[in-house]
This record gives C-alpha cells, sequence and structure tokens, in this order.
C-alpha cells in the first residue's frame, strides 16, 4: 500500500533529466521526419486538389458559357437559314408565277401568229382559186361563145366582155 | 502491484543525467508507430483519397479546425505540423497504455509515455518555449514585451505567473489523466488476478474504464493541441 502511494505522488520514477532530454529529440526528429515525409506531401497533395477543383470548376463555368453563346449562335443560324429558305420559296413562287405568265403570253402569241398565217394562207389559196376559175371561165367562155356565136364577135372584144361581167360578179359578192 | 522503474542512473558517469529505460523505450514506440502511420498514409498518394489517406486528410482538418478556431489562418498555418505532431504522438502515447501495460520482472516496461511528469512537462515547456519564440520571431521584441503589459501594466507579475502555470497545467493535466487511467487499470488487474470472483468483478469495469480511457485519451491529445493553439495565438496574434 505504501508503494501505491509513493506512486500515486511521485508517478511512476520522479523527474528523470535524461528522459526529458530524450523526449524533446525523440520529439524533434519525429516533427522533422513527419513534416518531410508525411505531412509535407499530404498538404501538398491537399493544396494540389484544391487547386485541381478550382480550375476544374473554372473550366466547367467556362465551357458553360461557350455552350451558351454556341447555342445562341446555333438558334440564330437556325432562324437565318428559316428567313432564307423563305425567301428562297417566294422567289421560286414569283419565278414560277412570272414563267407561267410568259407561256401564256408566248402560246397566246403563237396561237395568233398560227391563225394570222392561217388567215393569210386561205386568202393568197382563195385568190389562187379565183384566178384559175377566171382564166378557165375566160376560156370556157371563149370557147362557148365561140361555138355558139361563132364569129360575130372577135376574142378581144369577148374577152373584154367576159372581164366585164366577172368584175361585176365580184364586185357583186 | 509495486512496479519499479528500469532506471539508469547516472548514465555516463554523469551524476545528474538519469534514464528510465521504459521512458525511452515506450518513446521510441510511440515515435515510430506514428512515423509508420504517417508515412503508410502517404504513400501511394492519389487526388481521389482513398481508405487511410482519407482518414488523415481528415486528422488535418481537425488540426486545421482547431488553429482556424484559435487564430488566423495565414500565421496559423505555420503551426499545423507541430500541431499534427503533437496531437499524433501524444494519442498514440496515450494508447499504448490503454491497451496494455507490461511488466518484466519488477519493472514496469511497457506504459504510456505520458503516464510520466517528466515528459508531458519536457512536451509543455516545449510549446511554452515555441509560443515566445514564435511570438517574437513574427511579431518583433517590442511587441512582444507589450503583452505583458496589456490591457494594464499592473497585470505583469500576473502574466509573468501565468506563463509558468499555464507550463505546469498544460504538462501535469495530461500527466494526471493518463498516469490516473493507468493506476486503475493495474487496479483492476491487480483485482482480476486475486481469484475467480475478482476477475469476473474486475471483467466488466475493466472493459468500462478501458473504453473510458481511451475517451480520455483522444481528449487529452485534443485539449493539448487546444491550449497550444490558445498560448500560441496569445503571442503571434494581434489582437490579443
Amino acid at each position: 500500500m505504501q508503494g501505491l502511494t509513493t506512486n500515486l505522488v511521485l508517478g511512476a520514477s520522479g523527474f528523470a533529466v535524461g528522459d526529458m532530454i530524450a523526449q524533446l529529440a525523440f520529439f524533434i526528429i519525429l516533427l522533422v521526419l513527419l513534416k518531410k515525409f508525411a505531412w509535407g506531401p499530404l498538404m501538398g497533395m491537399m493544396k494540389d486538389r484544391e487547386d485541381y477543383i478550382a480550375n476544374e470548376i473554372e473550366t466547367a463555368e467556362k465551357s458553360r458559357e461557350e455552350a451558351a453563346i454556341q447555342q445562341r449562335e446555333a438558334a440564330e443560324e437556325l432562324k437565318k437559314t428559316r428567313q432564307d429558305a423563305q425567301s428562297i420559296m417566294e422567289e421560286a413562287r414569283k419565278t414560277a408565277a412570272q414563267q407561267e405568265r410568259d407561256i401564256v403570253e408566248s402560246a397566246k402569241k403563237e396561237a395568233e401568229r398560227i391563225k394570222v398565217s392561217a388567215r393569210q394562207e386561205i386568202e393568197q389559196e382563195r385568190d389562187k382559186a379565183v384566178q384559175v376559175l377566171k382564166d378557165q371561165v375566160a376560156s370556157m367562155s371563149v370557147m362557148i361563145a365561140s361555138k355558139v356565136i361563132e364569129k360575130e364577135l372577135s376574142e378581144k372584144d369577148q374577152q373584154a366582155l367576159i372581164n366585164q361581167y366577172i368584175n361585176e360578179a365580184g364586185e357583186e359578192r | 502491484m509495486n512496479h519499479e522503474a528500469p532506471m539508469w542512473e547516472d548514465a555516463f558517469g554523469i551524476p545528474w543525467l538519469d534514464f528510465n529505460l521504459s521512458n525511452l523505450l515506450m518513446m521510441f514506440v510511440a515515435s515510430l508507430i506514428v512515423f509508420i502511420l504517417g508515412v503508410a498514409a502517404t504513400r501511394n498518394m492519389q487526388r481521389n483519397p482513398k481508405g487511410f489517406q482519407n482518414f488523415m486528410e481528415w486528422l488535418i482538418d481537425f488540426i486545421k479546425g482547431i488553429i482556424g478556431s484559435n487564430m488566423d489562418w495565414r500565421t496559423g498555418r505555420l503551426f499545423l505540423p507541430l500541431g499534427l505532431t503533437l496531437f499524433g504522438y501524444i494519442f498514440v502515447s496515450n494508447m499504448l497504455g490503454v491497451v496494455t501495460n507490461g511488466v518484466v520482472g519488477h519493472d514496469l516496461w511497457w506504459k504510456s509515455p505520458t503516464a510520466d511528469p517528466g515528459i508531458t512537462m519536457t512536451l509543455a515547456v516545449m510549446v511554452i518555449v515555441l509560443t515566445h519564440y514564435y511570438g517574437i520571431k513574427l511579431r518583433g521584441g517590442k511587441e512582444y514585451r507589450k503583452t505583458f503589459v496589456q490591457p494594464l501594466p499592473f497585470l505583469l507579475p500576473f502574466k509573468i505567473i501565468e506563463e509558468f502555470s499555464n507550463t505546469l497545467t498544460l504538462g501535469l493535466r495530461l500527466y494526471g489523466n493518463i498516469y490516473a487511467g493507468e493506476i486503475l487499470l493495474s487496479l483492476l488487474v491487480g483485482l482480476a488476478t486475486t481469484s475467480i470472483l475478482g476477475t469476473l468483478g474486475a471483467a466488466i469495469p475493466m472493459v468500462a474504464w478501458m473504453g473510458f480511457s481511451t475517451f480520455i485519451g483522444f481528449i487529452q491529445a485534443f485539449i493539448f493541441v487546444m491550449l497550444t493553439m490558445v498560448y500560441m495565438s496569445h503571442k503571434v496574434s494581434e489582437d490579443h
């Protein structure tokens, strides 16, 4: 019991100067070694990670902004393209209408032209026919006259007479 | 019960130089464990921390929190390695005595090194000396001297006494807690070895006390580091 009391009061051994020196030395050596081999690298790594995360956040922010800009650009592009398409379609419609009108116009002209030329042809044919008829009638009437009236009338007088008749007939027509 | 310390008196023929060999052994063991833990945690360090590295980073954040609650982090970062090493060393030392006490013959070989007043006082004196050193280094001699007469000049004697009482309480608080824990544990072991009934009776208190000692060991390491930083901030901070 006395030993226990001694222990309680004085501690296990009291103060030993050697222990104190040794403790100091041990602690300083431990501090230096740990600082060099453990805390230093670990703190460096934590700092590194901090920087990395900050960097990542910055990059993410930047790329987000970039994406927003690109999106806006794309939207603009799309809008422009749509407008372009609209205008192209408008143009095409206009052109088509023009062409339609042109075609109709030219067709009309063509038809007109054909009509005119046909009329001219008809007229020519008729004139030709009239001429032929005239000639034939003349010669036939000469023949008939010469047969019927014999030589009372000269061929020349006869011709004049026939021409007069034909002219009268033509005028009447 | 009545264990002696393995003393090596008058080492190298120097009359005042005494060594407690068990303290030497345990200091070495504690330092070795802390060093191995520290190095093991920081091998294969990765940016994505895993397992043990996570734990060590938590410890760093924990000590950072202690320092940050006392002073500006810009000056406080200087003391992070000191705080970490103090915490690690004291905690491991405290735990060594909780896990087991080893007796060879009549000598107590395996115990907490912090259950010795000489060792805890050494740590305390070292801390206080460091506070004065950094107080002068970071703020200059004039500012350092001023801290003794602020806020009022007549406080000078109290301030001086405070330095010594701080040292004494810092060291003896740790020693007292750990030593008391070991004493009670050894008493319980003594009870357990008397008889079967004693063993049964001692088993539950033993477990409870070991749990409590673990808690105390952690708390005391925390308090030691906390007070270190408090005293440090008194010396190095502008607003104290």
